[in-house]
């Protein structure tokens, strides 16, 4: 298999899908002659032209719209945001416009938005936040967010391919985190379906993105004391693998969730009620939740590390869970 | 770019019959709404009523000037537009209603519906929320080479939001085939025109975004048609955008549950004496297009057309309570 980063994965998969399906086009703030922020699009202008790689206005509102229209008429249209957090500039597209589309109409919104998010990279607190509970929220958008160059490829193509709208978390601190096995040609991931990384027997760790990466660290970390960690990628957030997190929580009896993302009102208090009412009987502790702060991301990388949870931190509370 | 113009382009001469069919689509807005305001009051009509009163020249006149293959991003005053792009009077009824017949199976109120077969995009509350969806759609056909032009509606108070300024910026940036009807009826909701802008006329707005701006009596079902007719030759032409703004006045509240004391009485006099509906009828039957018989078998086309619309909606089904969530996705 081919060895890639995840930013060049992400790339892979919307350079293949673009030249599978003529419908499939890309449009954002300097995608096109630049190459993107990150250098995700870098070429892709010469390759397709300036009608299927669109620079288009600072304005998301107009952007992201835009992918909407172009939806409504059968295109395939992957918006990119150049940072997720401007996404709250168009919101009303995104939760009123996107998500409620095939509800009132039964017309498919095929429409992908690209949301390179999450922190670890200095950007203080308009270029590094997790948004993603708010779209979990939303009932009408699929929430993706790969943790492996595997998925990020395999979901893209995925997220592509969807009649809905999805948005497309992509964490920028795992940009070129390291280099993967990646498998070549055609890839899907199929959305909706949890991954099992590391099989164990103690505690049951759900997380996404970075901080899941975190939680392999943590489980190599605490496998030397003698402690069985399995380590779940929930890679989709919405709609949720329930049958994958009570699965793997009904055999180890704990679970751990952890995120990025602010504590209060996320994905990790949506998996513990899950447990709570469906799996209430098997636990044998708390479900535990660790994520970042309540409070903005800060920019000095010493308050950030502070911030978010550290890879002891997860192992402490793995140890915890474990000894209860 | 050229000063924006305040006379409308010269008049289109238009066949008898298409004359009598706009004032059929403007007769017929008026009576679905006036039966809607009866049934609203009966209680027949859950949540809030909203009407096109006085709107009927501007909707009427755009929405003719479109091609069959032309699509329509309309707003909740354009209810005529609809009917024209092959929306049936029962579902408009049984949308009024909450029934499954109507566009949105009840799933959304009043004029909040659409048809994508027909190529109308569903409108929503947020205004202006639909002007950078449509120049998507515009910019669906520009990439795809295909010869279609959307044209939407937006008020006075939609240009003052972000939404409106993005989408026809965007709209403009790309030369999109969009044509911009602005339907300035002086209020949104209470606030008056000069609470949404400092500009002396809403029309000068276009010069800033490089495109053409018309502003037209939107009371006068020909002078919007000949300057939106222009302006969609000129985005099939690849063009680009044109700001058409239609001088017309919302001549009931902004729902029916608004007491609309804010407009004074004076006000709603001088324009009631330009009711588009009267000035039409007037031209037409001075100029021998509308014969006394021509005119009695249209409205009692109309009557009839209202009353089976609405039986029809009232046999449509409530829908079922188990189906709230179907659909939320697409499955294929």
């Amino acid at each position: 298999m081919p060895q890639m980063t995840y930013l060049e994965a992400i790339r892979d998969a919307l350079l293949s899908e673009m030249r599978r399906d003529s419908r499939v086009f890309i449009l954002g703030e300097d995608v096109g002659a630049y190459g993107g922020a990150f250098g995700v699009t870098k070429g892709f202008l010469d390759e397709f032209g300036p009608w299927r790689v669109i620079d288009g206005p600072l304005a998301e509102t107009a952007n992201v719209g835009a992918g909407i229209g172009a939806a409504v008429m059968g295109m395939r249209p992957v918006v990119e945001l150049q940072f997720a957090d401007f996404i709250s500039d168009a919101f009303t597209q995104v939760v009123n416009v996107a998500a409620k589309f095939h509800w009132r109409t039964r017309t498919p919104l095929p429409l992908v938005l690209r949301m390179p998010y999450g922190g670890d990279i200095k950007g203080g607190p308009f270029h590094s936040q997790c948004m993603e509970a708010w779209f979990v929220h939303t009932p009408g958008l699929k929430v993706v967010a790969p943790a492996f160059a595997e998925d990020a490829k395999g979901l893209l193509t995925a997220a592509i391919r969807d009649p809905n709208p999805v948005m497309f978390f992509e964490h920028k601190h795992l940009y070129r985190y390291r280099s993967e096995e990646v498998p070549a040609g055609e890839h899907v991931t199929p959305i909706g379906r949890a991954r099992t990384v590391r099989e164990g027997t103690g505690v049951s760790v759900f997380s996404y993105g970075w901080m899941l990466r975190k939680c392999l660290d943590a489980a190599e970390q605490v496998a030397r004391d003698g402690v069985s960690a399995e380590v779940v990628d929930l890679r989709t957030l919405s709609p949720l693998d329930r049958e994958a997190i009570l699965t793997s929580v009904r055999k180890t009896a704990r679970a751990l969730v952890v995120h990025e993302a602010v504590r209060t009102g996320g994905i990790g208090a949506e998996v513990a009620s899950l447990i709570a009412e469906d799996a209430f009987e098997s636990l044998d502790a708390p479900v535990v939740r660790l994520a970042s702060e309540d409070a903005p991301v800060p920019h000095n990388p010493t308050l950030e590390a502070a911030f978010q949870p550290s890879v002891d931190e997860i192992a402490d509370a793995i140890r915890r869970l474990a000894a209860y | 770019m050229s000063r924006p113009q305040t006379t409308p382009a010269a008049g289109e001469t238009l066949p008898p019959h298409g004359l009598l069919e706009m004032l059929y689509y403007m007769r017929l807005q008026r009576a679905i709404e006036d039966r809607g305001i009866k049934l609203y009051y009966q209680g027949r009509i859950p949540g809030a009523y909203f009407t096109g009163f006085g709107h009927e020249a501007t909707v009427v006149g755009a929405a003719y000037a479109l091609g069959p293959d032309d699509l329509l991003a309309p707003m909740h005053r354009d209810l005529a537009a609809y009917l024209m792009r092959g929306m049936t009077v029962g579902q408009v009824f049984a949308q009024f209603l909450d029934r499954e017949g109507g566009p949105t199976r009840g799933r959304d109120g009043n004029v909040h519906m659409g048809d994508t077969r027909l190529g109308i995009l569903p409108f929503i509350s947020h205004m202006a929320a639909s002007v950078p969806v449509a120049a998507g759609m515009a910019l669906a056909c520009r990439q795809r080479g295909e010869p279609r032009v959307v044209l939407t509606y937006f008020g006075d108070g939609a240009t003052s939001t972000g939404a409106w300024h993005e989408g026809v910026n965007f709209a403009a940036v790309f030369r999109l085939p969009l044509v911009l009807v602005l339907e300035n009826n002086q209020y949104a909701y209470s606030t008056p025109l000069d609470r949404q802008t400092a500009a002396g006329a809403l029309v000068d707005k276009a010069s800033g975004y490089g495109i053409p701006g018309v502003a037209v009596d939107g009371n006068d079902v020909l002078a919007v048609y000949a300057a939106v007719r222009a302006a969609v030759a000129r985005a099939r032409d690849g063009d680009g955008p044109t700001l058409i703004e239609c001088r017309t006045m919302r001549m009931r509240g902004h729902s029916e549950a608004d007491t609309f004391a804010y407009v004074p009485a004076e006000t709603l006099r001088a324009w009631a004496a330009r009711d588009p509906i009267a000035l039409f009828e007037r031209r037409l039957a001075e100029d021998g297009v509308l014969p006394p018989e021509a005119d009695e078998a249209m409205r009692s086309r109309i009557a009839h057309e209202v009353d089976a619309g609405l039986e029809w909606a009232e046999a449509s089904p409530e829908p079922s309570p188990s189906s709230v969530a179907d659909g939320v996705f697409a499955s294929e």
